[in-house]
């Protein structure tokens, strides 16, 4: 997994609630066994007017350019603005991975999804909630400032904007570490092998029926 | 100190607990699907790590599957390829059980888990789906996971967790005629919200939820993510030891009598203290019908499609007027008026058997509207399917035009050829209104089995307790 410590990008304003993964990622392109590729169908039903299918060319493919990620003003955006409830539904991971192989390394809105929400810092994306007034006032200034650039800055938990203004957020310590590091997830657990084999054996024990 | 069940479940699979209250959670089932497996089974490879305990998985393919030309296979070369992935890795690993396309225990992950009784009360079960909620039904902490997670489960036994805030859903009083769980699980996210739960681990009890029986249990709990709970539960009583008795994977002998011993005590200790109590009333629940592109977008049978102008907050005005558009609906139109193009009745949220068995008891004697394209039953599993079958259920389904497929999760998601057409409208049994969710365009509405049956044999939505 790529660290995150310090980013400074352009922002695309997502103005929708409750934003599902099915609507962030198709089911079509789930049924790839990769993990990359899924950029380009991000979003894939308001991105463009026809319907996509895995292994076509999206390219040549007619775009909505009503839809704010089409729009010149925000091409190369990094960081996602949305509202409340972003990424409920089904659990597919596919979901991060379309954001961060679009381009996305951070999503801010007022609440996320829990699945969505844990699977990103698996991911390397990191997930910042904001207040309801707070999330107001990044839409209007994101409207207002044309290339409006934020910059996220983990280590001291703040997100500045232009002008210099700084919001705090919050972060659970442990997910910050791993994120800070790049740290896979596996490989810390595992040094407690001991300690979950010897769980794993009073549990045999005690409820055999569980390892029929 | 009083525990809830949620803190009890939490607490017998603690391996290790950090400062900052991270812990460390032992996995005791991992149930495993096609779409969500093939990356953690390479990631695994690709780190040269082995499978912590291979007894602890369960696999089937369900997402990709087709529902009907079993003997053709799997035409999609891109759905044949995820299969045949799963297949391999499979074999390459193990699983304590494995029931892969055609075999006849196949079918849709949530309810091929419980009907073999691999999904046993006080385990902690984990899938790569967020429907993992329903095995929540047999008092078990049980939710979806990413692909990541997969691999973690796979690689180490355990997931990194920190504990949930929990709700008590208390449901009192006696559900009417032609009222079910699933009218109960919309009616709470109607009252809660589809972020309601979030953070949550639901506990649903009070006098409705123990008449339910394990089926119901199962559909309730399945839909807590639709509240944003990833998990919900439901505790132990005499009808949970009732349905797991005898079940492949079960218990036997001496360890039953043990085993039940445990689990009669996984339930809310008397005082227990929940973060949120919410109370509904069976009397003001009716036959629920999704309007929108949210489950939360619900009303009764009997209201009309709800008028934006009506709404204070401007998000949810502008949402509710979206959805007004993706659904081709108008404000202020009755629920009754609206007519359908597609019935579909399966999901693992209504595609066991009291699901099958309550739908054909509104269809028998009955035809479908001529001005429906598609009715289609999907059973869960094969073993729903051969049951309905035993039971002369797909002769009554087939005798009133409907489809009697293969088992799968089928037009739930639309990753096989059952699917909606853009504009066309849908009386569904799933779980997910969303936009696009059962077909590029498509319009979904969720009901009961007995709504969809009902709506199927109308043409349009009606009050399924006037059919019954």
């Amino acid at each position: 997994m790529d660290k995150f410590v310090r980013l400074e990008a352009l922002v695309a304003p997502l103005d929708r609630a409750n934003v599902d993964t099915d609507a962030i990622i198709p089911k079509q392109f789930l049924k790839s066994i990769k993990r990359s590729g899924f950029g380009p169908n991000l979003f894939d039903e308001w991105r463009y007017l026809d319907v996509g299918e895995p292994g076509r060319d999206d390219s040549k493919r007619p775009r909505n350019m009503d839809f704010v990620l089409n729009q010149a003003r925000y091409q190369g955006a990094q960081i996602l603005l949305t509202r409340k409830n972003f990424g409920c539904g089904s659990s597919r991971e596919h979901a991060p991975w379309a954001l961060l192989d679009f381009g996305f390394r951070a999503v801010i809105a007022e609440s996320f999804a829990d699945i969505f929400f844990n699977n990103c810092f698996k991911n390397g994306i990191l997930p910042i909630v904001l207040s309801a007034g707070e999330i107001d006032a990044l839409f209007a200034l994101v409207e207002a400032t044309p290339g409006c650039r934020l910059v996220i800055d983990l280590e001291r938990q703040e997100l500045l904007c232009p002008g210099g203004k700084a919001l705090p957020f919050a972060v659970d310590a442990f997910r910050k570490e791993c994120l800070l590091n790049g740290w896979d997830d596996i490989g810390l657990t595992l040094r407690h092998a001991e300690l979950i084999k010897s769980f794993e054996e009073r549990r045999r024990i005690e409820q055999p029926w569980l390892f029929a | 100190m009083p525990q809830t069940l949620y803190e009890k479940l939490w607490q017998d699979h603690v391996v290790h607990q950090q400062e900052d209250g991270t812990a460390l959670i032992y996995i005791d089932r991992h149930l495993v699907h096609e779409v969500t497996s093939p990356q953690a089974f390479e990631g695994l490879k690709l780190a040269g790590r082995k499978p912590w305990r291979v007894s602890s998985i369960v696999a089937t393919a369900d997402h990709n599957t087709p529902t009907d030309h079993w003997e053709r296979g799997i035409e999609d070369p891109v759905s044949r390829l995820q299969v045949e992935t799963l297949d391999a890795n499979i074999r390459e690993v193990g699983a304590l059980a494995f029931f892969p396309f055609k075999d006849p225990r196949q079918g849709i992950v949530h309810v091929v888990g419980p009907e073999n009784g691999a999904t046993l009360p006080g385990m902690t079960v984990v899938c790569g789906d967020s429907h993992t909620s329903t095995h929540g039904a047999f008092a078990c902490m049980a939710h979806g996971i990413g692909t990541s997670e997969v691999e973690h489960v796979l690689a180490t036994q355990c997931l990194l967790q920190k504990k949930s805030k929990t709700m008590l859903l208390q449901v009192d009083g006696a559900l009417g005629k032609g009222v079910t769980a699933k009218d109960v699980a919309l009616a709470i996210i109607a009252r809660i919200g589809t972020a309601g739960g979030t953070g949550y681990a639901i506990e649903f009890a009070g006098s409705v939820i123990r008449s339910l029986s394990m089926e119901g249990r199962m559909t309730l709990c399945n839909m807590a993510i639709e509240a944003g709970a990833r998990l919900g539960m439901v505790a132990v009583d005499q009808v949970t030891i009732d349905y797991l008795r005898g079940r492949p994977f079960a218990p036997q002998a001496a360890q039953w009598e043990r085993a039940v011993a445990h689990w009669r005590t996984l339930r809310s200790d008397e005082g227990a203290e929940f973060d949120r109590v919410v109370a509904l009333s069976a009397e003001e629940i009716g036959p629920q019908v999704t309007w929108g592109t949210s489950p939360e977008m619900v009303v009764a049978i009997d209201a009309c499609v709800p008028d934006p102008a009506q709404e204070g907050d401007p998000i949810k005005r502008e949402g509710m007027t979206r959805a007004l558009t993706y659904m081709g609906l108008r404000a202020n139109l009755p629920i009754r008026e609206i007519r359908l193009d597609k019935v579909f009745i399966g999901s693992c949220t209504n595609s066991r058997i009291e699901d099958l068995r309550a739908a054909a008891a509104v269809v028998r004697g009955r035809k479908v509207a001529g001005s429906i394209s598609l009715a289609l039953v999907v059973p869960g599993s094969g073993l729903v399917k051969r049951q309905a079958e035993d039971e002369g259920l797909d002769q009554v389904f087939r005798a009133a035009g409907f489809e009697w497929r293969e088992p799968g999760c089928s037009m739930c998601l639309a990753m096989n050829a059952d699917r909606l057409e853009a504009g066309e409208r849908c009386a569904s049994t799933s779980n997910r209104n969303f936009e696009g969710r059962q077909g590029a365009g498509g319009r979904t509405h969720l009901v009961s089995p007995e709504m969809a049956a009902a709506a199927a044999i109308a043409g349009h939505f009606c009050d399924v307790r006037e059919l019954l």
